[in-house]
């Protein structure tokens, strides 16, 4: 009875949620898989097989689960923490142009993590820089639109908007004030760089720990979606559950910029994307929005690795240049239907 | 049902007005008449506890509003929005069973008898051949209808609505009226801001007059559709004819 209840999913078809639900794990497997075969030295599947199974070729070993496996689960995670945040800011803005970064995270990560690399500190301060710079950001822009008291998503919108336009000038000044021999690193942690993954343990568990306070939180966060005023009258204590969105996307951003620098796109897209094939309810968008930005980002990143070895493109130039056909593909496609 | 005493809305850059006291009780349909501007709406979101007001308590069944959880009030009271945003595309079937937020727990997913409220709700409204459309291709009536399909899915004890007629044609603004009256006759309250003179007076049992000066006068219908009164609200001279057994009121040039 209990099971019942449970499964009878009201919302545009269970088979079509369960399908994609289970083309979404398969993705995440391949993409992942794919990963850590794929490289400038390709390793074939027995190889990987031997090598899972605690055999193998000691070269491999070391490629397969000290290299390439960590980035990759690295890749993942981030991909995943990035549409998650995207989702939220979406419905909390209730603005569907909304992004992970539209409220100036990035910038406050990008100023922390460049001037770490402009002051020519070691590359372990990066990262935390990166992350101090995230919440600054946040807690002004938190601080800034509280203001008086009233607050609303457009305030928090705007005070966001300002906040990452100062950031951007402050990146820019940096960058112009920079020695030329550090301009390529800054320039690529502006592009997004997974090579600054040190461990992905920090950004998976976050990934996972959100998802779990998010699955119950779905179909309230529907009813925001519907307004502040519809919610309250729905039951929603509807300020306490906006601040809790906010505090946990900024969270799950900040990390996502600490682990792999400012990765475009997958937070705007990847959402966006679901819900032209799923509908718009959080309790299907947010996990399938976990798998589906951890197999872009991971794709993107095995893609930025091999295409043009040994050089190792900026990943966020490849979620762009395989996001966008994609995300075009299926607007045209929902919009002929 | 609703107990309101010494109720001063909270209206910016208005002084107070007459402090309202006054008890909605089960079975009755409310009217809240005024010209534009005057309040009708802010009155309707402080009963609902979606406002403070300057002073005064509202009390649910004894129980001051201000001390309910949300969740608690929305059990038992539903508000139906004169406007209404709709940013992400939904469905009119996700969209009724909006309604049953405040009875599912956290992990609960609807189930076999929140669907059948939703098909009853969506039914009872000439909804039922359109749950599958997005609300962003429905005609301003078809929407209203639908947002009061989801009220009637929340299956509420108090009926708060902002304008229930606004954009229906003749025909369902008999058919809204009725579902509402039969809301009243089944033991429900139900309180209604109109602009429709006529509405208020062929459907509710008992009215409530909000005056630009703030001003107000309540009680049973039948005292309160006295010409003179009713001139005075609109500043508007007006014509009585009696058609049916209810006055009808047309505006004299």
């Amino acid at each position: 009875m209990i099971c019942a209840r449970i499964w009878i999913l009201p919302v545009r078809g269970v088979n079509r949620t369960i399908f994609v639900f289970a083309l979404l794990v398969l993705a995440a497997l391949l993409a992942l898989l794919g990963a850590v075969a794929f490289g400038s030295e390709p390793i074939s599947r027995q190889q990987l097989i031997a090598v899972f199974g605690g055999g193998g070729e000691p070269l491999h070993r070391i490629l397969v689960l000290e290299l390439r496996a960590p980035r990759a689960l690295a890749a993942f995670a981030v991909g995943g923490l990035l549409a998650v945040a995207g989702a939220l800011m979406q419905v909390l803005l209730r603005n569907p142009l909304a992004d992970p970064y539209v409220l100036g995270l990035s910038g406050g990560a990008a100023v922390g993590a460049l001037g770490a690399m402009f002051l020519g500190l070691g590359l372990l301060l990066v990262p935390t820089a990166a992350f101090g710079g995230a919440l600054i950001s946040a807690l002004l822009v938190f601080g800034l639109a509280h203001g008086t008291g009233s607050w609303t998503p457009t305030r928090l919108l705007l005070t966001g908007v300002v906040v990452a336009a100062g950031w951007g000038a402050l990146i820019t000044l940096m960058l112009a004030l920079s020695p030329a021999e550090r301009l390529p690193g800054m320039l690529y942690w502006l592009m997004g760089d997974l090579s600054y993954a040190r461990s992905p343990w920090p950004a998976v568990t976050v990934l996972l720990l959100a998802c779990l306070v998010l699955l119950p939180a779905g179909r309230t966060l529907n009813v925001l979606a519907r307004g502040p005023l519809q919610a309250a009258a729905l039951g929603v204590a509807v300020r306490p559950v906006e601040w809790g969105i906010y505090v946990l996307a900024s969270l799950l951003t900040a990390v996502a910029v600490t682990t792999a620098g400012s990765i475009g796109f997958v937070g705007l897209i990847v959402p966006h994307m679901l819900r032209l094939v799923l509908g718009n309810d959080q309790r299907v968008i947010l996990p399938a929005a976990a798998l589906a930005g951890g197999v872009l980002l991971t794709v993107a990143d095995t893609v930025a690795r091999t295409a043009l070895a040994p050089e190792q493109l900026p990943v966020g130039v490849i979620t762009a240049l395989l996001g966008v056909p994609t995300f075009l593909f299926l607007l045209h496609r929902s919009r002929a239907s | 049902m609703m107990q309101i005493t010494d109720l001063v809305l909270d209206i910016p850059g208005r002084a107070d007005g007459r402090a309202l006291t006054l008890e909605l009780a089960a079975g009755q349909v409310w009217g809240v008449l005024g010209p534009n501007g005057v309040g009708k709406t802010t009155l309707l979101h402080t009963l609902a506890g979606l406002r403070t007001p300057r002073s005064g308590v509202v009390c649910l069944a004894d129980q001051p509003l201000a001390r309910l959880s949300r969740r608690k009030v929305a059990q038992r009271l539903a508000v139906v929005f004169q406007e209404r945003q709709d940013g992400f595309p939904s469905t009119v079937m996700e969209t009724v069973l909006i309604g049953r937020h405040p009875f599912l727990s956290p992990w609960q997913m609807e189930g076999g008898d929140d669907l059948a409220r939703a098909r009853t709700a969506l039914e009872r409204l000439d909804l039922w051949p359109l749950r599958d459309r997005l609300l962003s291709t429905l005609s301003g009536g078809e929407r209203q209808r639908v947002a009061l399909a989801m009220a009637l899915t929340q299956a509420p004890e108090i009926w708060l609505a902002d304008e229930p007629t606004n954009h229906l044609d003749l025909h369902h603004q008999v058919s809204v009226m009725q579902m509402l009256r039969a809301e009243a006759d089944a033991g429900r309250t139900v309180c209604l801001c109109l602009h429709d003179l006529n509405l208020a007076a062929r459907w509710c049992d008992h009215l409530l007059l909000l005056y630009p000066d703030g001003e107000a006068c309540w009680g049973p219908a039948s005292t309160m559709l006295v010409p003179y009164a009713l001139e005075k609200l609109y500043g508007q001279p007006l014509a009585v004819a009696n058609i049916d057994g209810a006055p009808v009121f047309v505006p004299r040039v």
